[in-house]
């Protein structure tokens, strides 16, 4: 775990906000403007729940690995009706909890946070429960996400038989 | 029992084929499937690779079964029920591991990594010959044998010798776990999800060549963003029977495969690569088996549940019905051993991109079957599926539905006894 520090309520503030935008964003589906709360270089990964957490997607077989040109790819893929897992799309809501920042520095800051996503649609609910790890980089435009990681407090992936939306 | 078991209509005068969706609802038919098919035929449990030391373990579920799959200190490999034989509990409560010995949490029995019972807690309580006659080990499974580094149990000990039931898949297994001549392993990471479907949507999902373009339409979308145009190579091929209801899908296709075909988002680096794991091929296995091995995809199904697809990676998938409209899936990459860090990566990207219940392909093949199964709530008025393309065929195409009758009419002769008893009942 790494040093203890104290942010102070400013910055665990901006932080907060920050990630309740992105959830919003999510929830909405304004899946563009959700793409611009990342860097260029940014990754997005789910981790299957039978790995330890050393693992890296170019050793172990994750769910999701995305580098930014997969994670455009995967939110051009959803805007197409041919989407067929998410169209019509599903109602989400996320929610986010026991926001915690692990390191600070003047341009980047270790986060994390719990998770409850629910997705609903014909008639089933499945809710995807874990902890988010984000690596955020303080820019001048203010907050961006370098990383994000999705660890499932999960035994598999039952019964959703898919991760076809943004966790 | 007033259910009873359908049958499948298969015309070949009138060159149609079709499936009752009741196949797919009935309570009686899931009970019959456990005991025709499910208890009588060799399953998927395992890969060598996964017991690679003595004294490593895995426990599994296979058919609704608590598996202990392990290796024993001598090196023999062997497959437990994960059931004490005292009152019944779970013996290893563990994934994996490596043990020498496996102790029920309930009365503290302890059985040595082949079984045997070695410490009996109030053992002066018992008569002397309380275990005489191993009564009271682990039980193994009746039976468990293996193929190219593929394990399989049966829970039917007088079930057919492993390589006659597997008859022509062998020569595919062989070609499969040829693709290194270091030989193969499973990568770590499990995919374990489920489907809210019958098991057989997703036998015939496996293979089927004619769902690409309009299920898929996106991930081909996706391979002609990152590559800048979709390559030369087109999807075709045929279907293959390879016997006792397993068969084959074998075509080309314009994706990248790490063994070995390149596509220009891996570059200049890539094609060095390629180029270097094809000549190996050439070299060990001369030039009409490589290209067979590098530049051919194949999707087959092992009856009645093992599915293993060397397309754009290398999927094992297994899966079992937990009700009629409700299985559990699990899903392994298997790779080639002492492949570099380049080709390793860029498979697991292949696998996850396409493969994965989080990838661009696999949740709409997800859709499409919970689809299929809530169309079936109407079976009483549109009772029937149909399985007829390329019936006239005498070379079905991979994109026709050869290989799907394969597996039904091996479905149907199995439940045939069962039908009898419950229909004439």
């Amino acid at each position: 775990m790494p040093e203890h520090t104290s942010p102070g309520p400013d910055v665990y503030f901006q932080v907060q906000q920050f990630l309740f935008l992105e959830a919003a964003l999510l929830d909405s589906w304004q899946l563009d403007k959700w793409l611009d709360l990342y860097t260029q270089d940014a990754e997005y990964q789910v981790p299957p729940t039978d790995l330890d957490e050393n693992s890296t997607p170019e050793n172990s077989l994750y769910y999701i690995a995305d580098d930014r040109q997969r994670l455009n790819e995967r939110v051009l893929r959803l805007g197409k009706k041919t989407a067929h897992s998410e169209f019509p799309r599903s109602r989400l809501r996320h929610l986010v909890s026991n926001i915690r920042i692990l390191e600070l520095t003047a341009t980047e800051m270790a986060v994390e946070a719990a998770f409850v996503c629910y997705r609903s649609k014909d008639g089933v609910t499945d809710a995807f429960i874990g902890r988010y790890d984000y690596r955020l980089a303080r820019t001048e435009q203010g907050l961006k996400i370098r990383s994000k990681r999705c660890h499932l407090d999960m035994d598999g992936l039952r019964p959703h038989g898919r991760i076809s939306i943004i966790l | 029992m007033t259910e009873c078991i359908p049958a499948i209509e298969d015309d070949q005068q009138g060159l149609r084929f079709r499936v009752p969706r009741r196949a797919f609802t009935e309570k009686g038919v899931f009970e019959a499937e456990r005991k025709a098919i499910f208890d009588r035929c060799w399953l998927y449990l395992g890969h060598a690779s996964e017991l690679e030391e003595a004294g490593s373990f895995v426990t599994r579920t296979v058919a609704d079964r608590d598996l202990i799959f392990n290796k024993d200190r001598e090196g023999t490999v062997r497959a437990f029920l994960n059931v004490c034989p005292h009152r019944g509990a779970t013996v290893c409560r563990e994934k994996k591991g490596k043990k020498k010995s496996f102790q029920c949490m309930y009365h503290g029995w302890v059985f040595r990594d082949d079984g045997e019972l070695i410490n009996l807690a109030g053992a002066a309580s018992y008569s002397k010959n309380f275990n005489e006659c191993g009564q009271v080990n682990l039980r193994e499974v009746p039976r468990l044998d293996q193929y190219a580094g593929f394990y399989f149990v049966c829970f039917d000990d007088s079930v057919e010798p492993l390589p006659d039931y597997l008859a022509g898949a062998k020569d595919y297994l062989d070609l499969i776990s040829g693709h290194s001549p270091e030989g193969m392993e499973l990568v770590g990471g499990t995919q374990e999800y489920a489907i809210r479907a019958n098991w057989k949507l997703l036998v015939e999902n496996s293979f089927d060549g004619y769902h690409a373009e309009s299920t898929h339409a996106t991930y081909l979308d996706y391979l002609m963003n990152t590559n800048g145009g979709l390559s030369e190579t087109r999807l075709a091929g045929y279907a293959h029977d390879l016997g006792n209801g397993h068969a084959v899908l074998e075509y080309t296709a314009p994706w990248g495969r790490p063994v070995a075909q390149w596509i220009p988002m891996w570059g200049d680096e890539g094609k060095q690569e390629i180029e270097s794991v094809y000549a190996e091929l050439v070299a060990r296995l001369g030039p009409e088996r490589a290209d067979q091995v590098a530049h051919k995809n194949r999707n087959m199904v092992i009856f009645p549940n093992l599915v293993i697809n060397d397309i754009m990676a290398i999927t094992i998938r297994t899966f079992y019905p937990v009700r009629p409209d409700y299985m559990m899936i699990n899903a392994w990459a298997l790779a080639a051993k002492g492949e570099n860090d380049w080709r390793r990566k860029f498979r697991l990207f292949n696998f996850l991109e396409f493969l994965g219940p989080g990838g661009f392909a696999t949740p709409d093949d997800v859709e499409a079957l919970e689809k299929c199964q809530a169309g079936f709530r109407a079976g009483d008025l549109a009772p029937w599926n149909d399985i007829s393309k390329g019936m006239a065929k005498e070379k079905p195409s991979f994109d026709d539905e050869h290989q799907m009758r394969v597996f039904w009419r091996e479905w149907d002769r199995r439940l045939a006894g069962i039908r009898e008893e419950v229909n004439n009942a």
